[in-house]
């Protein structure tokens, strides 16, 4: 029975093996699980900070040496509050839901490896993994809803399910790409894949994908249809209140900082970096990779406006969608090309840098082709919808909507 | 054993993971004061009191999204082994994907045609 490091303790100390093996399991649940929850109070912080920056404001000062204890307060602030729960509530699925929402944030951190050698389960089937956990989310949102028995939250609820699972398509179809090139499901092999080059350089419009799909699977501006505070008074969780709500709140904090660890997994070589093969270094890399790309979904979150609900639709399906499966066909198609030709490895996890260069230039400048191409043709159909509109002033003031 | 070592693993996560923001509600649920009255458990829309069911029929346009969504799915799923495999296949395997992904890109294009996915 394979039984190493704790476990083999607790066997020595005389503990039945499997007892053992639970225990030792258990205590890394417990271990892998709390470096979410401990994040996200962090999180919280950075996030006010950043934003408060950005629209030229202090943010929270007051608590604490630079506000540093305000999550602290807030959380105690949570806990002492009435919860209100509303009679007309269906009160099993109400109380279920937010537990369901954070459960389904925790649950990905199961198979995020933080070092190459520290992960919680290394499943061979880790991206699958991903992709069917965080779709518990959805559910999440739509029994928030629904058991409210309120309509604004379950207009709310309607939109948002329409939305999240019309970006899972992009968000999966780009997902497919780093899969394809690693030739695995595997996390770690997916980032040993990438030792010789990160898949931003091969692939950096899946990259793009990537990121703009999981900023609207989390709900965040210019795709928070979800709170429309101007609309919906606050969409699915308007009926909650203390820390149920909290729950909420939490869980979309963290899956912003899981997508951003998720992107650097894909796309940026998760812990690769100088001397990566120290534990302490790799976990470093991971998390300042992380925290860049967090930082970025911050701004983009801060300084875009809201889109219409039509609009995200119509973006979804008429521009990421069919730019996502090209995307996916043309890289197959180079990739499977240049194997044929015997330019590209067929196994990236043991290839050298100077064996996978030709590939990476291809296909930079094959994804470089079609973002200019998009671009160009962006342009001229705005240019065009402007001018059928009168002018860009009152196209813009569309789409800044409320 | 190592495989299984890893799911049972995922299976303790699972259980565990409701348990984590359970205890924050659990601990609140003790601090908190708690004195419901009937205008305040009320549903809150605004301040009107509501009218009707809530709990009723709702746009067909959600289902007609959530059936898009299930053939790309479906899609995806298959899409996945071919994905993983792709490297070891010959020029053969990107036939077979393209042919895959037309039948169901011309769904797409077809669900584009008949104005479906033009919100209303």
């Amino acid at each position: 029975m394979d039984c190493p490091g704790l476990c083999e303790a607790l066997v020595q100390g005389g503990a039945n093996p499997g007892l053992a093996q639970f225990l030792s399991l258990f205590v890394g649940v417990v271990l892998v699980s709390g470096i979410p929850l401990v994040t996200v109070i962090v999180l919280i912080l950075v996030e006010r900070k950043v934003a408060a920056r950005i629209q030229d404001r202090i943010g929270p000062n007051r608590v604490g040496p630079f506000g540093s204890l305000q999550t602290f307060a807030d959380l105690l602030k949570l806990l002492t509050k009435e919860d209100i729960t509303p009679t007309a509530a269906d009160r099993l699925l109400y109380n279920a839901a937010p537990l369901v929402s954070f459960a389904s944030v925790v649950l990905i951190w199961a198979v995020i490896p933080y070092t190459p050698y520290h992960f919680g389960a290394d499943l061979e089937i880790g991206a699958l993994y991903f992709v069917a956990v965080a779709s518990l989310g959805t559910l999440a949102i739509m029994t928030a809803g629904w058991a409210s028995n309120n309509k604004y939250a379950l207009l709310g609820a309607f939109r948002v399910v329409a939305l999240l699972v019309s970006y899972e398509i992009p968000l999966v179809f780009a997902l497919m790409v780093p899969i394809m090139l690693a030739g695995t499901l595997n996390m770690l092999d997916i980032i040993y894949a990438q030792s010789s080059m990160w898949f931003v350089f091969m692939a950096p419009l899946a990259m793009l994908l990537f990121a703009i799909s999981s900023q609207a699977e989390t709900g965040r501006a210019p795709f928070d249809l979800i709170e429309a505070e101007s609309e919906l008074v606050a969409g699915f969780n308007i009926e909650y209140s203390g820390m149920k709500f909290g729950m909420f709140f939490a869980a979309e904090f963290m899956h912003v900082f899981t997508n951003a660890i998720l992107l650097t997994i894909f796309f940026f070589g998760g812990w690769l970096g100088p001397l990566w093969n120290e534990p302490l270094i790799a976990f470093a890399w991971l998390g300042l990779k992380a925290s860049l790309i967090y930082f970025v979904f911050l701004w983009v979150r801060n300084t875009v406006p809201r889109l219409r609900i039509d609009q995200v639709m119509r973006f979804n399906w008429f521009f990421l969608v069919p730019v996502s499966i090209g995307n996916l066909l043309l890289t197959a198609l180079l990739l499977k090309l240049m194997q044929e030709l015997g330019l590209a490895p067929r196994v990236l996890q043991t290839a050298t840098l100077g064996e996978v260069l030709p590939m990476t230039l291809v296909l930079l400048l094959a994804n470089l082709g079609i973002i200019a191409l998009i671009l160009g043709r962006l342009r001229t159909t705005g240019r065009s919808e402007r001018l059928a509109t009168g002018g860009g002033a009152g196209s813009m003031a569309v789409a800044a909507g409320d | 054993m190592e495989i299984l070592n890893q799911w049972a693993f995922i299976g303790i996560f699972a259980v565990m993971a409701p348990i984590f923001p359970a205890l924050p509600i659990l601990i609140a649920w003790v601090l908190r004061p708690s004195k419901p009255n009937v205008l305040k458990s009320q549903t809150y829309e605004c301040g009107v009191e509501t009218v009707g069911d809530t709990w009723v029929q709702f746009r067909v346009q959600y289902y007609i999204y959530g059936l898009v969504f299930l053939v790309f799915d479906v899609e995806m799923v298959l899409l996945f082994p071919w994905a993983v495999a792709y490297n070891r296949l010959d020029f053969f395997a990107f036939a077979a994907g393209l042919l895959f992904i037309f039948l169901l890109f011309d769904g797409l294009l077809y669900a584009w045609r008949k104005g479906v996915l033009v919100w209303r």
